[in-house]
C-alpha cells in the first residue's frame, strides 16, 4: 500500500516538481485544478507566459477585485501581467494547434502506458464535454498530465489501456504523481524518479501501467522531505 | 437584409424580433466572459422556441444564454462543453435536447471556414477518438487529418465593446473570444456593446470587426452580467 498523504501536500507536490519542467519564456497552459497550482511554485528567475485558451498570453495571479472582463480558462479571474496580450479563440486555437504553446499541463481520469489520456466523458455518467483539452493535447510541444497515482478506491489511475473515451491518442510526454514521475517517450513508459517515502517496489505494486526503469531512478525532484505523517 | 451604411441601433426586443422559432443562433461568450448578456435576455423574455444554439458552452442554468436551455427554448446545442450548465445535461440524457460535442478549436475553426468561404479544415484534433466516427480521415503528405466542416447561423449575438455608427467593432480583454469569428458566420448579426460613437471616432487600427460584417447595434443594458463584462 502506498500512504496515504495530506490532500494539501499532494496537490502542492505534484505541482511543485512540474515547475521544475520549464525554462523562462516558456508559453504554458495550465488546466483547472492542481495544474492552477504550478505557477506558485516557479522561482523568480523563470517567468512563464501563461497561455489561457479563451484569448490571453500573458495571464497572473488570481486578482482580489473580481472583473469578469479578465477571465481565464474554468472561469477563474485573471491579472493582465505588463506584456499581456488578448485574442479571439481562432488565434488562440491556431497558437495551440500550431505548435506555439511549448506545454499544457493537465489533469485526468485515466491515462496510460501508451501515452493515451482520456479525461473528457463518463459514459452514462459524465459528460461535460472537452472543451479546449483536445486541441491542446494534440497541439502543445509537451503534454505534462498532473494526477493522483491513484483514485479515490486505492486502484492506479495509470493503465496499461485507457479504458474510458480517448481525448487523444500517444500525446502524453510527462506524468508526474505525488509518488512519481514518468516519461513517456515512441510508446514506452519510463519510471524516473520515486518519493522518498515509498520504493520502486510500492510503486510498481501500485501501478498498472507496464513501464521500464531508468538507469538511475532519482529521488522526485524538488521533494526535500518524506512525508510521514498519515492523514 | 439590406445593406446599410449607418447600422439601426435597436433596443434589444426590437432586434431580438429577427430571431425566429427553429433557427439556428450562435452566440458569443467564453464562461462568465464576452456574452451579449442583454440580447440573450431579451431572447428568453421573447420565448422562441425551437432554436438550435450554437456557442461554446451552455454558461450556468441561471446565467446568460444557460437560462435558455434551462427555459427549454432549445431544440438543438452545438458547443464544446456544457459541464456548468446541469440542465443541458439533464435534458440531453432525458431525450428532450440534441447535443454536439466541438473540440473547442474545431468548433472555432468550423465557424472561421463558415464565414471565410472555405469548405472545411484538416486537423489532427480529435483522431483516434471519438470524434472521429463519421468523418473523412485524409491524409497529407503522410500526416493524417480529420476533415471538419464549415459552420453558419441564421443569426449570430455577439459582444463587443465600442461600435460606431457603421458598425465597426472593438472589444475588450477576455471578451472577445468567439465573438469576431461568429460575426462572419451568420446571415444576420447583431452585435450588442458597451458605447456607440459616431463614424470616424474609433481608430481605425484597433479596429478588430469591420462594420459591414454587422447589421443591428444595440446598447447593453443593467442586468448583473451585462454590467460587469
Amino acid at each position: 500500500m502506498l500512504p496515504v498523504l495530506n490532500e494539501e501536500v499532494v496537490r502542492n507536490r505534484i505541482a511543485k516538481r512540474i515547475a521544475l519542467e520549464f525554462e523562462d519564456g516558456d508559453v504554458v497552459n495550465l488546466g483547472i485544478g492542481i495544474p492552477t497550482l504550478v505557477s506558485n511554485f516557479l522561482p523568480a528567475d523563470k517567468r512563464l507566459i501563461i497561455e489561457t485558451e479563451n484569448g490571453c498570453l500573458g495571464a497572473g495571479p488570481e486578482p482580489e477585485e473580481k472583473d469578469y472582463r479578465f477571465i481565464g480558462a474554468g472561469g477563474r479571474f485573471i491579472t493582465p501581467l505588463p506584456g499581456c496580450s488578448f485574442f479571439g479563440s481562432d488565434m488562440s486555437f491556431g497558437l495551440i494547434r500550431g505548435g506555439h504553446v511549448d506545454a499544457t499541463v493537465l489533469g485526468t481520469l485515466e491515462v496510460d502506458q501508451e501515452g493515451n489520456l482520456a479525461n473528457w466523458i463518463i459514459p452514462g455518467k459524465l459528460l461535460p464535454g472537452m472543451g479546449g483539452a483536445m486541441d491542446l493535447v494534440v497541439g502543445a510541444k509537451r503534454v505534462i498530465v498532473a494526477t493522483t497515482h491513484c483514485d479515490k478506491k486505492g486502484k492506479s489511475k495509470i493503465l496499461k489501456k485507457c479504458r474510458l473515451p480517448l481525448t487523444a491518442v500517444g500525446v502524453v510526454s510527462l506524468i508526474v504523481t505525488e509518488f512519481a514521475v514518468f516519461s513517456i517517450k515512441d510508446g514506452k513508459m519510463t519510471l524516473l524518479e520515486v518519493a522518498p517515502e515509498v520504493t520502486k517496489e510500492d510503486i510498481r505494486a501500485n501501478t498498472e501501467a507496464e513501464y521500464e526503469e531508468a538507469p538511475e531512478v532519482r529521488v522526485m525532484q524538488g521533494v526535500e522531505e518524506p512525508v510521514t505523517e498519515a492523514k | 437584409m439590406a445593406r446599410n451604411y449607418i447600422k439601426p441601433v435597436l433596443s434589444p426586443e426590437e432586434a431580438i424580433k429577427s430571431v425566429k422559432e427553429g433557427m439556428s443562433v450562435m452566440i458569443g461568450g467564453f464562461n462568465y466572459g464576452g456574452v451579449p448578456y442583454t440580447l440573450v435576455e431579451a431572447l428568453e423574455k421573447a420565448g422562441t422556441k425551437g432554436l438550435t444554439m450554437i456557442s461554446n458552452d451552455t454558461s450556468y442554468a441561471t446565467v446568460g444564454h444557460g437560462r435558455l436551455v434551462a427555459a427549454g427554448q432549445i431544440k438543438k446545442v452545438i458547443a464544446s462543453h456544457i459541464g456548468i450548465n446541469k440542465k443541458t445535461g439533464e435534458q440531453y440524457n432525458a431525450g428532450t435536447l440534441e447535443l454536439e460535442l466541438v473540440p473547442q478549436g474545431t468548433f472555432v475553426e468550423r465557424i472561421r471556414c463558415g464565414g471565410f468561404g472555405m469548405g472545411g479544415f484538416l486537423t489532427p484534433t480529435g483522431l483516434g477518438t471519438k470524434v472521429e466516427e463519421g468523418k473523412q480521415v485524409i491524409e497529407v503528405d503522410g500526416k493524417k487529418y480529420l476533415l471538419e466542416k464549415p459552420l453558419r447561423a441564421d443569426v449570430a449575438l455577439i459582444r463587443a465593446h465600442k461600435a460606431d455608427r457603421m458598425g465597426n467593432l472593438t472589444y475588450f480583454g477576455t471578451n472577445r473570444n468567439f465573438n469576431p469569428t461568429m460575426a462572419t458566420a451568420a446571415d444576420l448579426v447583431i452585435a450588442e456593446v458597451d458605447s456607440i460613437v459616431e463614424v470616424g471616432e474609433l481608430d481605425p487600427n484597433n479596429i478588430v470587426t469591420p462594420g459591414i460584417l454587422v447589421d443591428i447595434l444595440v446598447v447593453k443594458g443593467d442586468n448583473y452580467y451585462a454590467a460587469r463584462t
